[in-house]
């Protein structure tokens, strides 16, 4: 076990009840600084539940959210977004007529300091960090493989570019923690190993840990260094990639699954 | 190909700030030219009689500078409704908000106080007489409060809920105005009497009263530049790209670190500014303010031009403001005039106005749904049809 002051998040025992409904079942789960995690299970497990308690979208019934000395349980979405933990989503929610760039800058938003007046002034001050805010933009789309399109408008690029942009938008907030859910979803084979390269770059270059909700299990094996099984809500389920491929629940959790699948066809 | 578009795109976008720099200049040409015409050609003897006559039935000054009045109102509206995308209905009560703050602190209204602030005005009259463009200023911090008291309660709610909230405020305050004739004892606002006899405008020149409509245009021309000039701004700036954002997506942009209600009040005050300021300006205008004109149809036709003129496009909505206006306070009656002498009939023109303002809005929706100068981005989603699958705000739940 890491030691807590490696921790960049630690959420303990989560419960979230929606009416009778026990979503998430005292579920623990941390994020080691600069690793790569992955959280997966079948349909229903309650990923996204949890996924949206640690962007202060849900409130847990039960628990709490530490992000390093400090708890983001009660705190609303946005601040949670602003002190460093970036989110994409699952099916892309980017601002589509927006240029590319524009996007980026609206991540920067709780970055920038100009108020109204500032703003209608144009002084100095804010023309400067305007200035900063463009040049950071488009060297993070540079990163990420899309300067090109920096004024091109969201909604005419490409999928897999849209992707890019998601993820380019998340980091524009200089994020610890980047949560991608189910980042590979419509992409192919080649761009879904293609995309596994990109995770580790982004890793490396951008000092962030990565939290994946991920159903592409090849890539959830090959990007990941420790997987947690959800299953009905509970954790069953933690460790190496290694580890999981050969745990017997987790097996089950996912043939039982496959099985009963396979006789309603 | 896509490289193409994007150069094509790239080259629209670095011509955007001159495009509005065209707009502005042709927007100071023409209020040039309708000043000119009017301060000089109008009283010239020499002016032929039919074309003195045609201007004062079709464009009289008062119906010019009642329209700057709404392009200011409308100006804020669309901050609301064009660049944050909340419906407002009742922006109505900023504009009634205004006019009070004019009514209060530019006349003999409050005979019990005696207070002179920069006033042109004779020392010896009672009530509160504070300068014009004090109380411009004056107008609109009270309905920048104000819009930040109805807005932090009623932002919460999402389009249809705040419409409607915002209607019943829209209602609530001029109601006050209508009753406020005893409160405790307590002359408020002078009931359906209203406030009149307002105090001339100073100028360091002369004193603009009511019949000054020539200065006062270009009062109006300034002050509708204004807000034209703090539009644009904050629309390039990090305030407008959050409006955009919330606009287009409220849950990614809170996501994306961007304060939903903040960000909202922000609009719905500078909003509100301007309706402080138009109401001012209008109270100049009829010199004085009277409680029942200010109701729920001012919203409605407020909207109507910003739709008709183009959501979050200043031009189109100056535009779009200034002929609702004219068909209002003008056109109509004086195609009414015609057509009655000429056809000896007794029809009552006027009252069609809202049977024309719906067939307007209808056709609008039907055929130019993006308005008459449309923002460029949302002319890109209105004519795209069904290609947009993937915009649509999609359900974040598993199944």
């Amino acid at each position: 076990m890491a030691l807590s002051s490696e921790l960049v998040l630690d959420a303990s025992n989560i419960s979230v009840q929606f009416g009778g409904l026990l979503a998430v079942n005292d579920v623990s789960f941390n994020i080691p600084k600069k690793s790569v995690v992955s959280l997966i299970g079948p349909n229903g497990a309650g990923k996204t539940t949890f996924f949206n308690v640690l962007t202060g979208l849900y409130k847990p019934s039960e628990g709490k959210v530490m992000f390093g000395d400090r708890e983001i349980t009660d705190l609303p979405p946005h601040k949670i977004a602003s002190i460093g933990l970036a989110r994409t989503f699952q099916n892309i929610r980017l601002f589509g007529l927006m240029t590319a760039e524009e996007n980026l800058l609206v991540a920067m938003h709780s970055h920038l300091k100009s108020g109204i007046t500032s703003t209608i002034l144009r002084t100095p001050r804010q023309r400067k960090e305007e200035k900063e805010a463009l040049d950071s933009a488009r060297e993070i789309l540079d990163f990420v493989g899309i300067g090109k399109w920096a004024s091109e408008y969201a909604r005419n690029l490409s999928y897999g570019d849209q992707r890019r942009l998601e993820v380019a938008r998340a980091l524009a907030l200089k994020p610890e923690i980047l949560l991608l859910d189910e980042p590979t979803a419509g992409m192919n084979p080649q761009e879904s190993s293609v995309f596994v390269d990109f995770v580790h770059r982004v890793r490396d270059a951008r000092d962030v840990a990565i939290l994946l909700i991920e159903h592409d299990m090849s890539v959830v094996m090959s990007v990941s260094e420790r997987i947690t099984v959800l299953d009905r809500g509970e954790k069953i389920a933690e460790g190496s990639p290694e580890e999981i491929r050969s745990n017997q629940r987790v097996i089950e959790a996912y043939l039982g699954k496959a099985a009963s699948e396979g006789r309603g066809k | 190909m896509m490289a193409t578009r994007a150069a094509r795109k790239a080259k629209k976008a670095t011509r955007r700030p001159a495009s509005h720099r065209t707009w502005a200049l042709g927007y100071l040409a023409v209020a040039t030219v309708i000043f000119v015409v009017y301060q000089y050609a109008l009283p010239w003897e020499g002016l032929p009689l039919p074309i003195y006559d045609f201007l004062q039935l079709w464009l009289p000054p008062t119906s010019i500078n009642e329209a700057l009045v709404y392009v200011i109102c409308a100006l804020g509206l669309n901050v609301v409704v064009g660049y944050a995308g909340l419906l407002d209905l009742g922006y109505v009560a900023f504009w009634a908000i205004g006019g009070y703050c004019a009514g209060w602190f530019m006349s003999n209204f409050f005979e019990q106080w005696n207070f002179h602030g920069l006033s042109s005005v004779a020392s010896t009259e009672p009530g509160l007489h504070i300068n014009f463009w004090l109380v411009l200023v004056i107008g609109g911090a009270v309905c920048a409060f104000f819009g930040v008291v109805i807005g932090a309660p009623t932002l919460r709610l999402k389009s249809d809920y705040l419409a409607l909230v915002t209607l019943g405020f829209g209602e609530i305050i001029p109601q006050i105005f209508f009753n406020g004739e005893d409160i405790n004892g307590f002359n408020l606002s002078n009931g359906t009497k209203g406030i009149t006899r307002l105090d001339p405008i100073p100028t360091g020149v002369k004193d603009l009263g009511p019949f000054d409509f020539g200065s006062k245009f270009v009062i109006f021309v300034l002050l509708a530049a204004l807000m034209v000039f703090i539009s644009l701004q904050l629309r390039r700036g990090r305030l407008g790209r959050a409006w955009l954002a919330i606009r287009e997506d409220e849950l990614a942009a809170s996501m994306m670190g961007v304060p939903l209600m903040r960000t909202k009040l922000a609009s719905y005050a500078v909003g509100a500014v301007a309706g402080g300021i138009g109401g001012v300006a209008f109270a100049t205008h009829v010199d004085g303010v009277y409680a029942e004109r200010f109701n729920f149809s001012i919203s409605i036709f407020l909207l109507a031009m910003v739709v008709l003129g183009g959501m979050g496009n200043v031009w189109g909505v100056i535009l779009g403001a200034f002929i609702l206006s004219w068909i209002n306070s003008t056109g109509l009656p004086a195609l009414g005039d015609t057509f009655n002498t000429q056809f000896g009939t007794d029809i009552d023109f006027p009252s069609f106005t809202f049977l024309l303002f719906g067939l307007v809005l209808i056709l609008m929706i039907l055929f130019k749904r993006e308005g008459l100068i449309p923002e460029s981005r949302l002319r890109m989603v209105l004519h795209e049809g069904d290609a947009d699958e993937e915009m649509k705000p999609a359900h974040e739940e598993e199944k």
